[in-house]
């Protein structure tokens, strides 16, 4: 059973077993504006919530993705290398950040779900 | 600027309703990007035309019997040598050779002058002046007015379709078509355009018939930022400083030879020596490899790890298709070729001193 949930931060979490799968939203990807790199993280790294993950950059730019959770990164979207843009046309979907396996799942509770990040941006 | 004092653009409603999202730049409140996007806005700015509402800008009218000869104290620059609707890129300097702000100058008569000044220096500018002009009979009279930039390779078509002929005017030429208007061929993108500084209910009469030509798009300063870099041009505050001088800033070419000698402006002295002992260090352009933008801040290290320089504007070139960047770098590393280091957030990022411009110009010279 996939769990999605979403981070003040602006981020969403796909959550299938103890692997979450993360992005950013499209109300972030639209603040942002159109996106020319991202700095992606290497499998293996160990993360604590908090801890910048990953660095997206647009034309005028830099700004940080944090890891919405402790965990260890397990994947990375490599299309992102070639293709920045497409967190900007795809951002809930084939823009995805990183994959993680998540390290306490008790911090999921502290997310919204979608109706309060709705809420959230107003 | 003082105070926490935001001003609002006299045609804000115009940006709300075309979508605009706004940001403070320099004390004002300014629309950044519309809904295209700052990606769609810079390229559609040189393919056809775009429309920026740079009111955040100041003119002042410089006039009187003494007007050319307190430009040429403030400004390394000859006025009275300026044929009547000629232009030129000049700046403000310090006693010691510093840029306190960059303007262009056009002469629209015998004894009248039009400055155009940057936005978060206008005020510094206006009391530097009026200081001066207490020993010249010349008055500054900072005008009200919107100020629009149309840029791109149909900026001509656009005008003209609009009733407006430019056809006698030649890139940093500028006149006063009609009573409160000032008009001239420049702009900070690259690109052939025009400038036009006129009352309110002008600009709305002129934007009316613009904005219903398809080939015309409201542009953000985002885009403004990202065609001003690649076209090599300065950003007033980053690129140039009251720190620098216009022999490191790599800008000697705005100050006429004879002047250097025997000039009347303020810094001239200071000027002259850092010529005769040769500039510390350069501004040039840089080209990260890759595709990683470096951004303004960022320190320049040469293959020792020995700091060398820094970035003073970085981003993204739509058009060139690559990130690209200014700074300012020692002199023996300014050659174009030159392999320098950026530090991006810990990492080493390799970097090129280019030539600039990155995009070739595109004025429409006489």
């Amino acid at each position: 059973m996939t769990k999605t949930y979403y981070t003040e931060d602006h981020e969403w979490l796909r959550v299938e077993g103890d692997i979450a799968t993360v992005g950013i939203t499209d109300y972030a990807q639209e603040q942002l504006g159109d996106l020319v790199f991202v700095e992606l993280p290497e499998a293996g790294r160990k993360v604590a919530k908090g801890d910048v993950a990953v660095v997206v950059e647009s034309v005028k730019a830099a700004s940080d993705v944090y890891a919405p959770l402790d965990g260890e990164i397990i994947d990375a979207n490599a299309t992102l290398s070639s293709d920045p843009a497409l967190v900007n046309s795809a951002a809930t979907g084939d823009g995805w950040l990183w994959k993680m396996k998540i390290a306490n799942a008790g911090q999921l509770e502290g997310l919204m779900d979608e109706a309060g990040y709705k809420a959230h941006i107003g | 600027m003082t105070g926490d004092h935001t001003n609002q653009l006299p045609l804000a409603d115009l940006h709300t309703t075309a979508g605009a999202r706004f940001g403070a730049f320099a004390g004002w409140n300014m629309p950044l990007t519309y809904p295209a996007g700052v990606m769609k806005e810079h390229l559609h700015t040189r393919e056809h035309v775009g429309l920026f509402d740079i009111s955040h800008m100041k003119l002042f009218l410089v006039t009187g019997s003494g007007a050319a000869d307190l430009i040429n104290r403030a400004c390394p620059l000859d006025a009275r040598a300026l044929d009547i609707r000629q232009s030129k890129y000049t700046f403000l300097l310090t006693e010691t050779a510093g840029i306190i702000d960059d303007l262009i100058i056009t002469r629209l008569g015998d004894q009248r002058f039009m400055v155009v000044a940057n936005a978060g220096n206008a005020a510094t500018d206006e009391a530097h002046l009026r200081a001066l002009a207490k020993d010249f009979d010349a008055t500054i009279e900072p005008l009200d007015r919107v100020f629009i930039a149309i840029q791109g390779p149909e900026a001509p078509a656009v005008l003209a379709k609009a009733g407006i002929a430019t056809d006698e005017l030649f890139f940093m030429q500028g006149f006063e078509p009609r009573a409160n208007w000032f008009m001239s061929r420049s702009g900070y993108t690259g690109e052939d355009g025009f400038e036009v500084g006129l009352p309110e209910a002008d600009a709305r009469e002129l934007l009316g018939k613009l904005l219903g030509d398809e080939r015309v798009m409201w542009i953000g300063l985002a885009a403004r930022d990202s065609l001003r870099l690649e076209a090599g041009l300065c950003l007033h505050g980053n690129d140039i400083t009251p720190e620098n001088d216009p022999a490191s800033a790599g800008l000697m070419w705005a100050i006429p030879k004879d002047l250097r000698a025997d000039g009347a402006f303020i810094g001239r002295a200071a000027l002259a020596t850092i010529l005769a002992d040769g500039a510390k260090e350069k501004r040039v352009g840089l080209k990260p490899e890759g595709r990683q933008p470096v951004r303004s801040g960022a320190e320049l290290f040469d293959a020792d790890g020995k700091l060398i320089g820094r970035v003073t504007s970085g981003g993204f070139g739509p058009s060139a298709g690559f990130p690209v960047a200014m700074g300012y770098v020692s002199t023996q590393l300014a050659k174009a070729g030159t392999r320098v280091f950026a530090d991006v957030r810990g990492t080493k990022v390799p970097v090129d001193v280019h030539s600039l411009p990155f995009t070739q110009h595109r004025y429409r010279k006489g």
